[in-house]
């Protein structure tokens, strides 16, 4: 499965990084701790997080994620989407809350 | 005071302790109040305090006020817990800033009520420890204003911002946001207590920002066990400022343990 084909199925707002959305994706990670998903994220994860700061897209960077899901209607920090940009790592959106949009990734990836 | 004028550049240096908690964070000792804080940093030898509860000012005053008589530097501020849960101090040592620095902190922290029981009291006191006030309010909770807002509005104040225990495993810079950018917004950086030398020059913080301690207390006897050492024409804010910048001879020394 594919960032793109994430984004139609869960309906996701794209902020930025549409250059990635063809970018497959293995699996996901939950964590609001950057410390915590540079130890623990796997390459090709979708990681679902309420941070917004540029940091984020960093840590995106270096665990080599598929794409990042911001939750509860929150907005990137323009620098953040900048850097989104530049790293053509998809930078997503939902107004759902975490428990919810990481359920539905859930039962999607495991067909 | 121990401290020694140096007679070639006329710069004094002088012993800072500049994150302490009073008897007002919910997690402070009821003993952290005005006068014991003066008392203590007195027979410590502390010639420079930064009085910083959690998201806080309301204590400051009356422990600028004694500081004054006691001959001990007092700045006032906070430590805020940002919307990214990250801990940073704010200084000031003007009251109109730190007021108006109150009155942001107020507009932007999330109203949950103080469970006494669970989290502790939140009290502040005179200088003779009669109670001026409780805040009902729990002052640990985040502020909704990010890392970057609250740089801007502490310098908008003419405050100092500092990232509080940046490397600590919980509510640091580094736990929230996994690592110290080399363009961050801050003024310098307080790492955690005990924290090896070693660890200092290996993780290069210094190159990013100067690097301070603090002791974070929140008993008396805590208080002065982080000790920042600044170079400097006198105990103003001001010029901890030039010292953070370097300028014309004044420093940040060097972090040591008492």
């Amino acid at each position: 499965m594919t960032v793109s084909e994430i984004v139609d199925k869960l309906n996701l707002a794209v902020w930025g990084g549409e250059d990635g959305l063809h970018r497959p994706v293995t699996g996901g990670y939950v964590s609001d701790l950057l410390s915590d998903v540079m130890g623990n994220a796997s390459d090709g994860d979708v990681w679902i997080t309420l941070q917004t700061h540029k940091n984020v897209m960093a840590v995106a960077s270096l665990k080599e994620v598929a794409a990042v899901i911001l939750v509860k209607g929150l907005a990137p920090d323009d620098d953040t989407l900048e850097q989104s940009n530049k790293e053509n790592i998809p930078l997503l959106g939902t107004k759902m809350e975490t428990f919810e949009v990481a359920g539905k990734l859930y039962e999607l990836l495991k067909k | 005071m121990n401290y020694s004028k140096n007679k070639e550049d006329g710069l004094t240096i002088f012993r800072a302790d500049l994150h302490v908690h009073t008897c007002l964070s919910p997690c402070g000792s009821l003993d952290m109040s005005p006068v014991r804080i003066i008392e203590e940093a007195r027979q410590k030898h502390i010639d420079i305090l930064g009085i910083t509860d959690h998201n806080s000012t309301r204590q400051c005053k009356e422990i600028m006020d004694l500081g004054h008589k006691a001959g001990i530097a007092v700045w006032g501020g906070a430590e805020i817990n940002t919307r990214e849960e990250v801990h940073c101090l704010a200084l000031f040592d003007d009251l109109k800033a730190l007021d108006a620095f109150q009155q942001w902190l107020d507009r932007w922290l999330p109203v949950v009520k103080n469970k006494p029981d669970y989290f502790g009291h939140q009290v502040w006191v005179d200088e003779k420890e009669n109670i001026l006030g409780v805040e009902d309010r729990l002052l640990i909770v985040a502020l909704d204003r990010s890392m970057e807002q609250t740089y801007e509005e502490v310098h908008r104040l003419g405050g100092v911002f500092i990232p509080a225990h940046i490397n600590r495993k919980s509510n640091s810079l580094i736990s929230q946001l996994g690592f110290v950018a080399t363009d961050i917004k801050a003024d310098a950086l307080e790492i955690s207590p005990e924290t090896k030398k070693e660890v200092i020059k290996q993780m290069r913080w210094a190159e990013i920002k100067p690097v301070i301690a603090g002791s974070d207390a929140h008993y008396p006897e805590q208080l002065g066990t982080g000790i920042t050492l600044l170079k400097m024409n006198n105990s103003s804010l001001n010029e901890f400022k030039k010292a953070l910048n370097g300028v014309r001879g004044r420093t940040v020394l060097a972090i040591i343990d008492i």
